[in-house]
C-alpha cells in the first residue's frame, strides 16, 4: 500500500495531495498493465474504474457503422481517462484501447465515490483535480470541432 | 549568414519592388492533399536569397498575384513555395508543370528571429499548412545546430493523410538534435500516433522560460491558444513569435490591403512577437 501512495503521489493528477487523502485514495488503487491493441474498457459498460496512465499511450475512441473507430483523443503518461465515474449513470461513452503496452493506476470507481462522500474535503480535492482536466478537454473538442486545418476553398 | 543579402534579384526588387522577375518550375510536388510543392529556378541563374519566414507574391500568368511563403532551405537549392489551392491564383500556380513560367516578386517582410535565438532553445508550433513557412527556420536551426539549444517541432495537423512534408517530418523524428512530436485533430484506427489539438503537445513539454524563444504559424484561432498554452508554461510574450496572413496585394505597405490596425502584415511582418499583435487580435474588426 505504501508503494501505491508513493506512485500515486508521483502521478501529476495527485501531486500535491495530502498524504491522509492519498492514504484513502491508495486504499482504492491498483497496477494494471494492458498490451498493445487490447480494450480496456467499451461504450455502454459501467464506469466503474478510473485511471491514470503511467506509461504507454490510451486512445479513446468511437466507432461508426461504415467508418471504424474514430480516434478522438490519445493519453499519454501523466494523464488520466474514464472521468465518467464521478457522475450518474456511471456509464462510458467511448471505447479505451492501449496502442502500446501500457501501465496505470486504476481506481475503483465505487470505493473512491464512497470515500469521497464520507469525506468532502478529499472530495473537494478530487474534484479540484478533475475539473480542469475536464474544462482543458472540452475547450480542446470545441477546437477539433472547429476543425480549423481544414481547407476553405 | 545575413539575413537580408544583396544579389542582383534583391537589387532590382529595391528598385523596382513591384516588377515580378521570371523563374521557371523545375519540379512540382503533392505534399498534402490540397498542397503542392514548387521548385523554382530563377530565369537569371541566380540562386534566390532570403530569410526563413519571407514570402514572395507570386504570378500565375494571365490569372493574378498570390502571397507566398518560401518554404526551402535558404542555404541552398532551388527556390521553394508550398501552395494550398483555395483560390483562382493559388489553384492556377499549383497546375503549373515543370518549365512553365512563373512571376516572382521579393523577398518581402520581416522572417523569424534567427539571430534573437541563437543560444536559447527553440520551440517550433505548426499547424496544418503552417510548416510550409516554419520550414526555412528549421532547416536554419538543424543546418547550424550548434548556435541553438534544444530544438522543438511540435506539430498539428487535420489527420494522418494530411500532414505535410511526412517524409521529412520522420526524418526529423529519427534525428537526435531535434524532438518531434506530431499529434492529429482525427484519426482512425491505425494510427498509433498522437490525437488532439497541438496545444496538448505542449501541455505535456517541459520548457524553460527564462531561455526559450518560441516560433508559431498555424491558423490565426490555433495561434491564439498556443500563445495562451505557452504563456501558461511562463514564457513571455516577447519570446513568442507568430506568423501573420492577410490579403497581401503590392507587398510594401502601400496599398493597405493587409493592414492590421497600425501594420501592416506585408511590410512590418509577417513574423511578429505575440506582445505586438495580442491587443489586434483582440479586435474582432480586424
Amino acid at each position: 500500500m505504501e508503494n501505491l501512495e508513493r506512485i500515486l503521489s508521483e502521478h501529476r493528477f495527485f501531486h500535491g495531495l495530502d498524504k491522509d487523502f492519498l492514504e484513502l485514495a491508495a486504499g482504492c488503487a491498483k497496477n494494471v498493465r494492458f498490451d498493445a491493441g487490447q480494450f480496456i474498457f467499451h461504450e455502454g459498460e459501467a464506469a466503474d474504474q478510473f485511471y491514470l496512465v503511467r506509461e504507454g499511450r490510451v486512445a479513446l475512441q468511437v466507432s461508426a457503422p461504415g467508418r471504424g473507430a474514430g480516434i478522438f483523443l490519445t493519453i499519454e503518461p501523466g494523464e488520466v481517462f474514464g472521468v465518467n465515474w464521478l457522475v450518474p449513470p456511471y456509464r462510458w461513452v467511448y471505447d479505451a484501447k492501449a496502442l502500446e503496452p501500457s501501465r496505470a493506476i486504476s481506481m475503483d470507481a465505487r470505493c473512491l465515490r464512497n470515500k469521497c462522500e464520507a469525506d468532502h474535503n478529499l472530495g473537494y480535492e478530487i474534484m479540484k483535480r478533475l475539473m480542469p482536466v475536464l474544462i482543458e478537454r472540452l475547450h480542446e473538442t470545441r477546437l477539433q470541432y472547429l476543425d480549423l486545418y481544414r481547407s476553405h476553398a | 549568414m545575413p539575413e537580408n543579402p544583396m544579389s542582383e534579384t534583391t537589387a532590382l526588387l529595391h528598385a523596382r519592388p513591384m516588377v515580378p522577375q521570371i523563374a521557371h518550375v523545375r519540379r512540382r510536388r503533392h505534399d498534402a492533399p490540397d498542397a503542392w510543392t514548387l521548385e523554382l529556378d530563377m530565369a537569371n541563374g541566380e540562386r534566390f536569397l532570403y530569410a526563413p519566414g519571407q514570402f514572395n507574391m507570386l504570378t500565375a500568368f494571365g490569372v493574378g498575384e498570390a502571397a507566398i511563403s518560401v518554404s526551402g532551405d535558404p542555404a541552398e537549392g532551388p527556390l521553394i513555395h508550398t501552395i494550398r489551392a483555395v483560390g483562382p491564383v493559388s489553384k492556377a500556380l499549383t497546375q503549373l508543370g515543370a518549365g512553365d513560367p512563373v512571376g516572382v516578386r521579393g523577398p518581402f517582410g520581416v522572417g523569424w528571429p534567427m539571430a534573437q535565438a541563437e543560444g536559447k532553445d527553440v520551440l517550433v508550433v505548426a499547424g496544418g499548412l503552417g510548416l510550409a513557412p516554419l520550414r526555412p527556420a528549421l532547416y536554419r536551426l538543424l543546418g547550424e545546430r550548434a548556435r541553438y539549444g534544444k530544438v522543438t517541432l511540435l506539430f498539428g495537423a487535420r489527420r494522418p493523410e494530411d500532414i505535410l512534408f511526412r517524409h521529412e517530418v520522420e526524418r526529423w523524428r529519427g534525428r537526435f538534435d531535434i524532438d518531434v512530436e506530431v499529434t492529429v485533430d482525427h484519426a482512425t484506427d491505425g494510427w498509433r500516433g498522437n490525437v488532439g489539438v497541438v496545444t496538448t503537445l505542449i501541455s505535456r513539454h517541459d520548457i524553460d522560460p527564462s531561455k526559450t524563444v518560441a516560433m508559431v504559424c498555424g491558423p490565426e484561432v490555433m495561434m491564439r491558444f498556443v500563445a495562451m498554452a505557452l504563456m501558461d508554461k511562463g514564457l513571455g510574450e516577447e519570446a513568442i513569435y507568430l506568423s501573420m496572413e492577410r490579403n497581401m496585394k503590392c507587398a510594401i505597405g502601400h496599398c493597405g490591403h493587409c493592414q492590421l490596425g497600425p501594420t501592416f502584415i506585408c511590410r512590418d511582418g509577417p513574423v511578429f512577437t505575440y506582445a505586438r499583435l495580442k491587443p489586434l487580435l483582440a479586435v474582432k474588426e480586424l
